[in-house]
């Protein structure tokens, strides 16, 4: 296992996604850090970007003239056609994503447990006003759901958990977390029971990130770190 | 069969005080917002509206809201940085809010359109939105429960008609637009354009003239190039 001494970047991490994701998938980024994601997609791995709200095809966000309000994307940033693109309604673009079709989604959190479940639509807070746009859908929506957040709340406290304390936006579907301090593959064994795999360390020790954490962590050879 | 109406107080004459809208548009795209400035002016009210979010800035549903005439409004993400309106609505107590995954409510409009009396769905399965609902496992995996969603007007926005009511859209303001105008018993539309019957190639239509009842032609405002 690589370890770094500094923590990755946005940009790094970013890179790291984007040079996991297999040639020609069809991938589904979500709104915020995940956006970033596109700028590193070599064309050469034959992309394809949907976007929930009736694309496929996505091109690059649009500047000045060739901003068209009827052109966004689910953040509601005007962007561009590819050569490729199409468009269906709603009802199609969910059933694309139910149905299996979609390679990855890569999406923000608040939290992940080790058995995959994801936290990342509500706080909670009890005078939130609630809003949930796909995040359920996309939670579940892909053959792998891929996860950028930093491995440590402001408090300190870890983010990948042994249960969530968040409102659960999907269970059992994140396959991998992309954090600042590593890259941790999420899977079960022979009795379904979770295992968290450290597949590369940044900024700390395989040991310290263990230390840290409050679910097990193995290395790429099953042992515990 | 189609009908042609000469403006949009015309169009939406159909709304009722207490009627559910649905309303297409995702974000500002594809919203019919002539047709609900119509809807405005008509006075109608005690409304329950479907659409994705709940309002933006000051124009559309966002001043149906600011005016109170929405007591129900069943959406996916209703929380923006320009959702004043609503929110002010939702923090007074004066609007109820049904908050459905994005997904389940396209279906619920699909289901309602197709004749589909429930179906389950993995979406929200274990989550607070699937509270109370019923339940199954199917192939080792967990489905919820969920309902059609239908509409006694829909008011949606499409490019182009022709008047026998088939419609082709315009790039990602498609949306709703075919589910909802499947989903409700009376379905308006403003478009841009309306040429004669066989001015669409019929391989082009998306939604076909049975959906649509009522076509109004509102050249956009926005007067942004096709």
């Amino acid at each position: 296992m690589s370890t770094d001494t500094s923590t990755l970047s946005r940009e790094q991490l970013a890179e790291k996604v984007a040079a996991d994701i297999a040639p020609g998938s069809y991938v589904n980024l979500g709104i915020g850090q995940p956006t970033k994601v596109s700028d590193f997609l070599d064309p050469e791995q034959g992309v394809t970007l949907h976007t929930e709200n009736g694309m496929l095809g996505m091109g690059p966000q649009a500047h000045g003239e060739d901003i068209d309000e009827d052109l966004i994307n689910a953040g509601k940033i005007p962007v561009t056609e590819t050569f490729g693109t199409s468009y269906f309604h709603h009802a199609d673009s969910f059933a694309m994503m139910r149905g299996g079709h979609l390679d990855v989604c890569v999406l923000g959190a608040f939290q992940v447990s080790a058995a995959g479940d994801l936290a990342n639509w509500s706080t909670g807070a009890p005078d939130a006003i609630p809003a949930v746009g796909g995040a359920m859908d996309l939670a579940i929506g892909a053959k792998d759901v891929f996860v950028m957040m930093s491995l440590f709340a402001k408090d300190g406290s870890p983010k990948i958990v042994p249960t969530l304390t968040y409102p659960a936006t999907g269970l059992g579907c994140v396959t991998r977390v992309y954090s600042d301090h590593g890259v941790f593959l999420l899977s079960s064994d022979e009795e379904g029971a979770p295992v968290v795999t450290l597949r590369e360390a940044y900024g700390l020790t395989p040991e310290e990130i263990a230390e840290r954490l409050d679910v097990e962590v193995v290395d790429g050879t099953g042992s515990a770190v | 069969m189609t009908t042609i109406a000469e403006n949009a107080a015309e169009a939406v004459s159909s709304v009722t005080d207490g009627s559910t809208i649905l309303m297409g548009g995702f974000g500002n795209a594809g919203q019919p917002m002539e047709l609900i400035d119509a809807l405005l002016e008509c006075g109608a009210t005690d409304l329950t509206v479907v659409n994705n979010n709940a309002g933006q800035g000051d124009a559309g549903l966002a001043l149906l809201i600011r005016e109170r005439r929405v007591r129900r409004i069943i959406c996916s993400f209703p929380r923006q940085s320009d959702s004043w309106h609503f929110d002010e609505a939702y923090r007074a107590g004066e609007i109820e809010l049904e908050l459905v995954p994005q997904g389940n409510l396209a279906e619920r409009l699909r289901a309602a359109g197709a004749g589909i009396g429930a179906f389950f769905t993995p979406t929200g399965y274990g989550t607070e939105l699937a509270e109370g609902k019923e339940t199954r496992e199917i192939d080792g995996r967990n489905y919820v429960l969920e309902h059609p969603l239908r509409g006694d007007v829909a008011l949606i926005k499409a490019l182009k008609a022709d008047t026998v009511g088939n419609l082709v859209y315009r790039k990602t303001a498609r949306n709703f637009g075919p589910v909802m105008a499947a989903a409700a018993s009376t379905t308006v539309v403003q478009v841009d354009e309306l040429v004669e019957a066989g001015g669409i190639d019929p391989e082009h239509v998306v939604t076909p003239g049975i959906y649509v009842d009522t076509v109004t032609v509102l050249p956009d405002a926005t007067g942004r190039s096709a």
